[in-house]
């Protein structure tokens, strides 16, 4: 009985449970974080059955209520979906283990808040990749924006501002794709996915559809931050407090890649989107001058937290450049890459927050010695930086493999071009700050650290642990990556 | 002219979603940006409630004695579609909710810097 509500339990569990945070914390304060880790955990073991569920007997169908769709709202858990959601309750539990001592340093009177915030958020996220329903997945961005920008909000100084300029431009993303919403249902008069691309391609040639397809694109662009609508993204994740940083950066960016994945390939036909319009050489070309971009603005910053925010720019172009290749195999890196993504950036945003929790401070300046001072989090640090860079034994080798062979198989030798440079400026970035990390400058640092002198003072437990259990979550990705294909992402590959 | 008579409240959805859209982009004030974000929302609400419009004689699709004269109750052609106003109200409790976070954070920067004029804040951040 319980495996047949899990789905939508993966939800209720976590909204109900950030309505009652306030309340427990209301009782006892240090009462929220083993209630949130616990509320996660609950969650994570509901998404890893639904996948094991999807992997073994197929497609999920979950009507809300007993109403049957096109009329009530459904929820749909396919092979991609099923890997959304383990990757987003995975994620935010680690983040949720992480958190305690990062929000102590950071936020140490706004833990209740935040902790609310915080499952709101995962509420938004796991809403957004579970649903079948367009109005429904509208609602529940709104939910993980609002959430993302009350969270960011609270970072340090500055913070409100970058929160205020991404509140607006979000705002304009959401309402472009409720704009979509609006025109399609129009002309089909249905909100439910499944039956909008049953009654679509009679009417692909209408004007309306174009109209509603651009409002879609133009919006979920501005939610995954495409380069040139990126400007949002730098600001707000810098700032942003550790924790909530490690959450939102990971997965908001990837969770819009999945609405437009959804929009392109379910409700509309591959064919509408490929064949019909050019749509898929403009992300192509998008996506190519988001990763040269990303790449040579990351080159410029001085700061790490921000300079892992033009390294997500980048790789927002990869999955986006990837789907525009328009090949399966393209797509099926892709779609390993969002997987790849999610984990190490987790990584990255991880790290960084240790880092700013040890040193106060995120300028790649202030990192000298730090190898010798923290090396389990810093070997971490060095899985991370080769997978990002796209070493064969750590996870981002394998999509980046797939996504060039999938362009070379097109021809598309721009693409290829741009991995490649994007790899070349990765080694670079990570090699500056292990080069920062390795010797002591001594002059740069500031005073404290070297009254500590050479010794270890490595980063407390709860935060370590996270932070390893994704080093190794990498290499394992890598090295199960052709069971992961041949049982997950090869059904997620829309049928071209 | 027939043609923006009989598609006015389109045209109307359009001016005002510019206009919102204006203010976003254009004034400095945060107050008057965040203003401008909720006529683009408002904008939309109109634009939905327009396609659930019907002129003349259009019935309400309730089921009252629906066994004797079903095909008259429900007729796709004829009523007015309740769903998107339905819609609408979760939408304005989105805006609503989208409002008061943004004020929320506009309060919080007049706490800090004591001005709400976006280029003074960008000088005292820097």
């Amino acid at each position: 009985m319980i495996i047949e509500q899990a789905p939508p339990l993966i939800v209720i569990i976590v909204l109900m449970s950030a309505v009652a945070t306030p309340l427990i914390g209301w009782l006892r304060k240090d009462l929220c974080y083993p209630w949130v880790v616990l509320v996660l955990l609950a969650s994570t073991c509901c998404s890893v059955l639904v996948l094991n569920t999807v992997i073994h007997e197929g497609v999920i169908h979950y009507y809300m209520g007993g109403w049957l769709p096109p009329w009530g709202i459904e929820y749909v858990i396919d092979h991609l979906n099923a890997m959304m959601l383990v990757l987003i309750t995975g994620s935010s539990l680690l983040v949720a283990i992480y958190s305690k001592r990062s929000l102590e340093a950071e936020l140490p009177d706004r833990t209740v808040s935040f902790y609310t915030l915080f499952l709101l958020q995962v509420t938004g996220f796991l809403g957004i990749v579970i649903t079948g329903d367009v109005f429904n997945l509208y609602v529940f961005l709104e939910i993980a924006s609002l959430s993302g920008y009350a969270l960011i909000a609270t970072g340090e100084e500055g913070a409100p501002f970058a929160a205020f300029r991404y509140l607006i431009l979000g705002t304009v993303g959401a309402c472009f794709y409720l704009l979509g919403v609006g025109y399609l249902y129009m002309v089909t008069g249905s909100l439910n996915m499944a039956d909008l691309a049953e009654l679509l391609p009679a009417l692909y040639g209408s004007k309306v559809i174009l109209v509603a397809f651009a409002f879609f694109m133009v919006g979920i662009a501005l939610k995954m931050a495409l380069f040139p609508l990126h400007m949002w993204l730098p600001d707000a994740y810098t700032k942003a407090p550790s924790a909530a940083s490690a959450l939102i950066a990971p997965l908001m960016t990837k969770v819009a890649i999945y609405i437009m994945l959804r929009v392109m390939f379910t409700v509309f036909r591959p064919y509408f989107s490929i064949d019909l319009l050019p749509v898929t050489k403009i992300m192509l070309y998008a996506g190519i001058i988001a990763i040269f971009a990303g790449a040579v603005m990351a080159l410029a910053q001085r700061d790490f937290k921000r300079m892992l925010c033009y390294v997500v720019i980048a790789e927002v172009g990869y999955m986006v450049g990837g789907v525009g290749v328009a090949n399966a195999v393209a797509i099926k890196g892709a779609i390993l890459h969002i997987m790849n993504d999610v984990v190490m950036t987790l990584g990255l945003f991880l790290v960084a927050g240790i880092l700013a929790y040890k040193m106060k401070n995120h300028e790649i300046t202030a990192f000298d010695n730090i190898f010798k001072k923290m090396p389990f989090t810093m070997a971490a640090f060095l899985v991370v930086a080769l997978s990002v860079i796209g070493v064969p034994p750590t996870c981002g080798f394998f999509s980046k493999w797939y996504l060039i062979q999938g362009s070379v198989m097109a021809g598309n030798w721009t693409f290829v071009v741009a991995l490649l440079f994007s790899s070349l400026v990765n080694i670079i970035l990570f090699f500056r700050i292990i080069e920062t990390g390795y010797y002591d400058f001594g002059a740069s640092g500031s005073g404290h650290a070297h009254e500590e002198g050479s010794g270890v003072s490595e980063a407390p437990l709860s935060m370590l642990i996270p932070t390893i259990v994704v080093a190794a979550a990498i290499i394992l990705i890598g090295l199960y990556n052709q069971s992961i294909i041949t049982n997950i992402i090869n059904f997620a590959v829309p049928k071209l | 002219m027939d043609f923006i008579i009989a598609k006015y409240n389109y045209l109307i959805y359009v001016i005002l979603m510019m206009i919102g859209f204006y203010a976003m982009i254009a004034k400095n004030n945060l107050i008057k940006k965040i203003i401008g974000m909720n006529i683009f929302q408002t904008a939309i609400i109109l634009f939905f409630v327009s396609i659930a419009y019907k002129k003349g004689g259009a019935t309400l699709p309730i089921l009252t004695h629906a066994d004797a004269h079903g095909e008259h109750a429900i007729q796709v052609a004829q009523y007015l579609n309740p769903l998107p106003h339905v819609l609408m109200l979760t939408a304005i409790v989105v805006s609503i909710a989208t409002l008061g976070v943004a004020l929320a954070i506009a309060i919080m920067m007049y706490r800090k810097y004591h001005t709400l004029e976006e280029d003074e804040i960008l000088k005292a951040i820097k």
